[in-house]
């Protein structure tokens, strides 16, 4: 902010000492955590090689070889191919590029709704509350499936569409779990200060309330990315999300089970890949949750 | 004579108590505080005292809102604070702040010293731009910490230090009054020494009014030019520091007084106690006439009827008790 | 001979920033039937050193580095666990600071105090239970027989740490560890506290320790004084020598920072600085930063605790020289 001083400032320059912000002490806890450690190195990988897939992808994932049929792991085709002679290896980066982006922006969606909506529900309190709260509840009595179904009839069926719809379900634990968080914290003097001093609401929303709910946010975000990903696996095992020729890891796991006796390799891969990815995002989330956690680093 | 900064009439913080898990019924009140009068003039220090639970922090969230009063009034500079709505009464906040007692719980974790006390500046447009940096090293300094350590979350500083740094966001509102709700009963005895003198100093330097709550009679006493003695809700004693202590009226007071414990032995094996019996009642059922009767040595029937009012006895000194000539 | 006779207690904590050094080289001895008093601020070791004594530090992270502590013939810090669970409970006994949090809540307050003795000795039920009420009576809990079912919940603040005393006093120990008894308490409240341990100890006749960072308390019930400092003890006195004659710089310096002791409108003597972080390692005296008196020499060597008239002892270069 005021860091970077203007040439006439009349303060005399002093060497202003950085303070090591919870987020470096947790980010140090961490790296001590080597299994949270290690799920963090692994998601990266993840996530830059589903950046990059279009340029590493060996074939196109459209490209099939009805000739060659299902063939097993080989130099040609390292994940083997399936029924319709489509590189196995090409799909599963293909497909991660789709398990991620719904499970990472299902699970974002969530969060900004949730965040926002619990945070506004816990520090208004009262009445307003109670409203915000019940309608909560009335979204979380809806059956799912069906609620996706009538989206789908309406509109089409979408990826965008699959995101609304499972962030409009999972947000509504997360506003629970923020809202809960909120109201104990309103009663701690830190927040009874900012009423003191005047601070407007939405600055005491914004400054004080959420930034101090964060450690439990992320954590829940953690768990919510790989729970979205199996909802996306369900629904187009339905065939209610993604479509032939694109695929999604739960797709191809899914292809995999049919023919699995015959044809092992096509349920290994895609399923060691979304196994590595919930691994590491429990471990990870698991490490977040202790390094997160200020009473243990008050000592 | 200059009209007090602050005044309560009468003032009154009950708290409905509900009782069943799925039928809430109200099953009582808790009369936190009950019916309390007490003038603060500008420029002067008042002590209140008491033991937990006898409502003087309510009190103090009262003053300043945190906490709604449900009967009586509060004026501030004049003015009824008590009736103001929110969006009138904020303009006047400034001038009216709070030193809470946990300077572990004040502070917000994630904000560093620069943004704890640039945030109030900034919003209360009292410093902008290169200013607000000025601004925040003179608070820092004027607490007596280094403006180097600016950059500092609360964690990284230890009790006293965090302590100063809670004084310094609640004087850079340049307040009128500053309430402080046991603002060293957290610390170390070495510790509360510095941040009793920092409050001594602040006081002269900036023309504070103060009202210092503590639980210790001895601090309040070394700090403050009048004491309030509040037990379950009403003030029992009222008058000038050293009268209230070397020559307490009220038996409370009195019990109060002989129990501190003080660091001198000679002393300590010679004193005379005032043994009390029992325990505080509780504030959701108190009991019947003076609320002190239970434990008091000096009860008689008579107490039990009555709710003693203040009563003045010596010059500016009043005490709540209907037996205070016999004893 | 004394009841206890701690020697060079040093406990660390190996903890992932460092070691901390929470007890550094502590002596102290007591003896049967006398109350002593260990003072001292928060970090200053003092309750590290009680909780060592009884084998109650976390381990890991903490661990006793060295140093002897007998008891009744047995060195507590070398004599294993079992033997340690038999003494602990039954010759030694402590209470803790926070009487909410100390008792179950789940558990009856009788059999909360029945406990030790069904476990220890074998008591039967209805002899624990005479017992127990007996306890209540002497704690100053009227009608001990009914509240021996009361619920934790149902007493106040002060009932409970009474609970507390009768609850540690129930086997009749030899030594009670008092940890901040009166800390949690109103000023009211703990002049009754002390009253009652007072008068237990006399009749009982066992030995207290009793932990607090309160000159005053400590002033009212002990004859014995230490005060520690950064886990060091730095100065050791009868209770009318030290409030009368400090010798140790820190001593002075604290007792002249209590408000009590001060003259209305004069600022209070403060104590500079900050207690020294113990994780960093201390070179010289742990006091000689904030000290008025210290000298080049404070901050080299560490001074030991030394004898300098009958009965009392200091941690200081310039006392044991004659220089203060």
């Amino acid at each position: 902010m005021s860091e970077a001083r203007g040439p006439e400032s009349s303060v005399e320059p002093i060497a202003v000492e950085r303070g090591a912000s919870l987020w470096r002490d947790a980010l140090v806890r961490l790296r001590k955590n080597h299994l949270a450690a290690a799920g963090l190195v692994a998601l990266f990988a993840l996530l830059v090689v589903s950046l990059l897939t279009p340029w590493i992808a060996p074939y196109g994932y459209e490209d099939q070889d009805l000739a060659l049929g299902a063939v097993p792991p080989s130099g040609a085709h390292w994940f083997g191919t399936d029924l319709l002679g489509r590189d196995l290896f090409t799909r599963v980066l293909y497909g991660g590029r789709i398990s991620l982006l719904v499970g990472f922006a299902a699970t974002g969606v969530s969060l900004c709704v949730g965040v926002l909506y619990g945070a506004c529900a816990g520090y208004l309190g009262g009445r307003t509350d109670a409203l915000m709260m019940r309608f909560v509840d009335i979204l979380y009595s809806l059956p799912f499936v069906i609620f996706v179904i009538i989206l789908t009839v309406y509109f089409g069926r979408n990826i965008v569409l699959l995101f609304m719809a499972i962030g409009a379900v999972e947000w509504l634990t997360m506003a629970r779990i923020v809202r809960g968080q909120v109201m104990s914290l309103r009663q701690k003097e830190f927040i009874e200060a900012t009423t003191v001093m005047g601070l407007p609401r939405h600055r005491v929303l914004l400054w004080h309330l959420i930034p101090n709910t964060l450690g439990p946010i992320i954590v829940y975000a953690t768990l919510t990315v790989p729970r979205v990903m199996l909802m996306e696996a369900f629904l187009s095992y339905l065939g209610l999300g993604v479509q032939a020729p694109m695929s999604s890891w739960g797709l191809l796991i899914n292809e995999g089970v049919q023919t699995m006796e015959n044809r092992p390799w096509m349920l290994i891969f895609p399923s060691l890949a979304l196994s590595i990815t919930l691994f590491s995002l429990n471990f990870l989330g698991d490490g977040l949750r202790d390094a997160l956690d200020v009473r243990a680093s008050k000592d | 004579m200059t009209r007090p900064l602050l005044e309560l009439r009468a003032l009154r913080v009950h708290f409905p108590v509900y009782s069943g898990l799925i039928r809430r019924r109200l099953a009582g009140t808790v009369r936190a505080v009950d019916g309390v009068s007490l003038d603060v003039a500008p420029g002067e220090t008042v002590g209140l005292v008491g033991e937990s639970g006898c409502g003087k922090s309510t009190l103090a969230r009262a003053v300043v809102r945190l906490v709604p009063c449900t009967g009586g009034t509060v004026s501030f500079e004049g003015r009824e604070i008590s009736a103001m709505r929110e969006p009138a009464f904020r303009a006047l906040r400034p001038r009216l702040q709070l030193i809470f007692q946990d300077p572990y719980a004040s502070l917000n974790p994630r904000m560093t010293v620069f943004d704890a006390l640039a945030e109030p500046l900034r919003v209360h447009g009292l410093a902008d731009g290169r200013d607000v940096r000025r601004r925040v090293s003179d608070l820092m300094e004027l607490v007596g910490l280094a403006p180097r350590f600016m950059r500092k979350y609360p964690h990284e500083f230890s009790g006293g230090q965090r302590q100063r740094i809670a004084i310094a966001r609640a004087l850079a509102l340049e307040p009128r009054l500053v309430i402080a709700d046991e603002p060293v009963s957290a610390l170390d005895v070495s510790v509360q020494a510095q941040i009793l003198n920092l409050i001594a100093r602040l006081r002269e330097q900036m023309g504070l009014t103060l009202l210092f709550i503590a639980h210790d009679l001895s601090v309040v006493h070394y700090l403050s030019h009048r004491i309030a003695v509040m037990y379950l809700g009403r003030l029992v004693e009222l008058g000038p520091a050293s009268e209230v202590f070397y020559r307490p009226r009220h038996p409370y007071t009195r019990a109060l007084i002989s129990a501190i414990p003080v660091p001198d032995p000679v002393k300590e094996k010679t004193r005379q106690r005032v043994a009390l019996h029992d325990e505080p009642a509780s504030a959701l059922n108190p009991p019947s006439g003076c609320a002190f009767r239970p434990r008091c040595p000096w009860a008689e029937p008579r107490c039990a009827e009555i709710v003693p009012p203040l009563e003045s006895c010596g010059e500016g000194h009043q005490a709540a008790c209907i037996r205070l000539e016999d004893i | 001979m004394p009841l206890l006779d701690v020697h060079e207690l040093t406990t660390h904590f190996h903890t992932r920033e460092g070691v901390v050094r929470a007890v550094n080289g502590v002596s102290f001895r007591v003896e049967p039937g006398e109350t002593i008093g260990i003072v001292g601020e928060s970090g200053s070791g003092k309750t590290v050193a009680s909780l060592s004594l009884l084998g109650l530090i976390p381990s890991p992270p903490g661990r006793i580095e060295k140093g002897t502590a007998v008891f009744d013939g047995v060195d507590l810090l070398a004599c294993g666990a079992q033997t340690l669970r038999s003494i602990r409970g039954r010759a030694i006994s402590m209470i803790f600071q926070d009487p909410m949090t100390a008792l179950n809540p789940f558990m009856r307050i009788g059999d909360q105090l029945m406990e030790p003795l069904r476990v220890h000795e074998g008591v039967s039920r209805r002899e624990a239970r005479a017992q127990a009420a007996e306890m209540l009576r002497l704690v100053g809990i009227q009608d001990g027989a009914r509240n021996l079912d009361a619920w934790p919940h149902e007493f106040s603040g002060g009932m409970r740490q009474r609970v507390m005393i009768a609850m540690a006093l129930i086997t009749r120990p030899h030594l009670l560890i008092a940890d901040e008894p009166t800390t949690a308490l109103d000023v009211t409240i703990q002049a009754q506290i002390l009253e009652l341990l007072a008068r237990l100890q006399r009749e009982l006749g066992m030995a207290v320790i009793l932990i607090t960072h309160d000159l005053g308390v400590v002033a009212r019930v002990c004859r014995r004084l230490y005060v520690m400092y950064a886990g060091q003890v730095m100065e050791s006195a009868s209770t009318d020598e030290l409030f009368a004659r400090p010798q140790h710089p820190y001593t002075e310096a604290l007792l002249q920072s209590l408000p009590s002791t001060h003259v209305k409108g004069e600022p209070l003597h403060t104590i500079p600085g900050l207690p020294p972080d113990l994780i960093a390692p201390i070179a010289g005296c742990p006091f000689a930063p904030r000290c008025a008196k210290a000298t080049d020499r404070c901050g080299r060597g560490t001074p030991a605790l030394q004898e300098i008239a009958p009965g009392r002892a200091t941690a200081c270069f310039r006392v044991q020289d004659g220089e203060l």
